[in-house]
């Protein structure tokens, strides 16, 4: 099943509620997703430093601090539960290749915009414990996971990043994620998961560091991808929705002059401002919707 | 009587429905805040008049008896869904699946319909005002449906005995689905169903109707030896 959530603002007016939207919906979509859940939220970016989201999980957040300082020079390092926000001028490759080296961390996402929190567990605990309320930012998405793919785990968790300010994700399931993988490694992507969410993310970033647009990538994914989906993907100036050609797996956008709502069902935004206003619409199969980029 | 889904449990709500004393209780009902809740007035059995007063979740006015329930606001899938009798009036969007399996009664749709509607109808009418989305009447087995719009790809796959009327374009026909000659009797039927759902001025003259080539479903004693 899972629930899928996003919202995007046309308006500065909710930047500071983004949060709270992002939260209400994701609380909303339990029913459909009780395993896991995770968000991808877009500030407002400052500087040129890359900022990594990455899962510590069990490991002190003193010790990680400490040991990574030892291997790598950064300029913030911000805890929230079980995740960690660094800021460092270095490349992802060196990060990546750093976080190896320990052992039950893993990076969940990167970017100059992007903060990705996810983790196992109820949607409601899973908010409540990133504070999700308190986010501020231009847009944001969101997931609430039923495992059928793959393993109930932190890396089988969405939201995906495979490339930098990118996120998808997913309602449905694919067929022919193995054989993707596959084809994908040998390009040089890197895969964490056996789940075939991720090989979507990892086949949109791929098209988009080969300069394609999102929307292109997307129409294309229509024939690469089998299986059934409603995609959202994020980037760092907006996000789009793509729906399969059988569209089994449902969506619902709102539209208003503030903001533009991508859910799985109406009752994820029914607490929005205005929501009963705006212009509300099913995406139609295999026709690509963007905002923002 | 007003029944505030802010307030009241959604299953209250729809047990006060559900349990109706014709001699005692009202019989018109107002549901505020549905908030896209799903299962609203499923169930229902008698003849009550019931308003919705804004957009609702799956399932709404799932087999329904007798009532005659109006959602001011969009639906989501699977409205009157396997309905048996009494009408139900969506004043905006209809999402898949509207009509599905419903035996009997009568929906109206203001707006679209999205994918399958009218999915395995067994006799149900639907009327859409708007256009309808791919497969739809998918194995439709009897019953009408009427869009004064357009049909989305492969209208009336693998049809059974369902009458489909179009005043639109129709995007792809489906597996066994021709256009059918108009006769004066269908033009009646049409006219008559045009009319109960107020739309006096649409003209029957102006749909094409479509129906089962029956070259799927019916044996032929020449295909035995593949059995």
């Amino acid at each position: 099943m899972c629930g899928i959530v996003g919202i995007y603002l046309k308006s500065r007016k909710f930047e500071k509620d983004l949060g709270k939207f992002l939260s209400g919906m994701l609380v909303n979509m339990e029913s459909r997703g009780p395993d896991s859940a995770g968000f991808a939220i877009y500030k407002k970016e400052k500087k040129e430093e890359f900022k990594y989201s990455i899962c510590i999980n069990n490991l002190a957040f003193e010790k990680f601090k400490k040991d990574i300082s030892i291997k790598m020079k950064f300029s913030t390092i911000l805890k929230n539960s079980d995740h960690v926000i660094l800021s460092s001028k270095e490349k992802p490759k060196k990060i990546l290749s750093i976080l190896n080296e320990f052992k039950g961390v893993s990076l969940i996402g990167y970017g100059k915009s992007i903060e990705i929190f996810k983790q196992i567990g109820n949607p409601r605990d899973i908010v409540k414990k990133f504070n999700l309320e308190n986010f501020s930012g231009t847009h944001g998405i969101g997931h609430t996971r039923m495992a059928t793919e793959s393993a109930i785990t932190t890396d089988g968790s969405h939201p995906y990043s495979t490339g930098s300010d990118e996120c998808l994700v997913h309602n449905g399931s694919l067929s022919n994620h193995n054989n993707l993988r596959r084809d994908l490694t040998k390009k040089g992507v890197y895969f964490k998961s056996e789940n075939d969410t991720e090989v979507a993310a990892g086949y949109i970033s791929n098209h988009l560091s080969n300069k394609k647009n999102l929307k292109d990538t997307l129409k294309s994914g229509l024939s690469d991808l089998d299986g059934f989906y409603t995609f959202i993907t994020g980037t760092r100036k907006g996000f789009a929705i793509v729906r399969d050609e059988i569209a089994c797996k449902p969506a619902v956008v709102a539209e208003t002059k503030d903001y533009v709502a991508i859910a799985s069902e109406f009752q994820a935004m029914a607490h929005l401002p205005g929501v009963n206003m705006a212009k509300i619409f099913e995406p139609e199969p295999g026709i690509v919707y963007s905002w923002g980029n | 009587m007003k029944l505030d889904l802010k307030k009241l449990k959604l299953r209250k709500v729809n047990e006060t429905l559900q349990s109706i004393d014709p001699k005692r209780n009202n019989k018109n009902y107002t549901i505020l805040n549905p908030e896209g809740n799903h299962a609203i007035c499923a169930g229902l059995t008698d003849d009550i008049d019931i308003t919705v007063k804004g957009h609702v979740g799956y399932y709404c006015g799932g087999m329904n008896q007798n009532a005659n329930i109006t959602v001011e606001g969009n639906v989501g899938t699977g409205v009157a869904e396997n309905m048996m009798s009494g009408k139900i009036h969506v004043k905006g969007n209809a999402s898949q699946s509207a009509g599905a399996t419903a035996h009997g009664g009568f929906l109206i749709i203001d707006g679209d319909a999205s994918s399958r509607c009218g999915i395995s109808m067994k006799g149900i009418d639907i009327v859409v005002k708007g256009s309808v989305g791919h497969m739809s009447a998918f194995m439709a087995q009897s019953g009408n449906l009427i869009v004064c719009g357009n049909a989305g790809e492969a209208l009336g796959d693998s049809l059974y005995e369902t009458d489909i009327y179009i005043k639109g374009k129709v995007k792809s026909l489906g597996a066994d689905c021709i256009e059918k000659k108009m006769d004066n009797k269908h033009l009646k039927k049409l006219d008559k169903l045009l009319k109960k759902a107020k739309l006096d001025k649409v003209k029957p003259k102006d749909f094409k109707r479509y129906g089962s080539a029956r070259k799927l479903y019916n044996f032929k004693i020449d295909n035995v030896s593949s059995y």
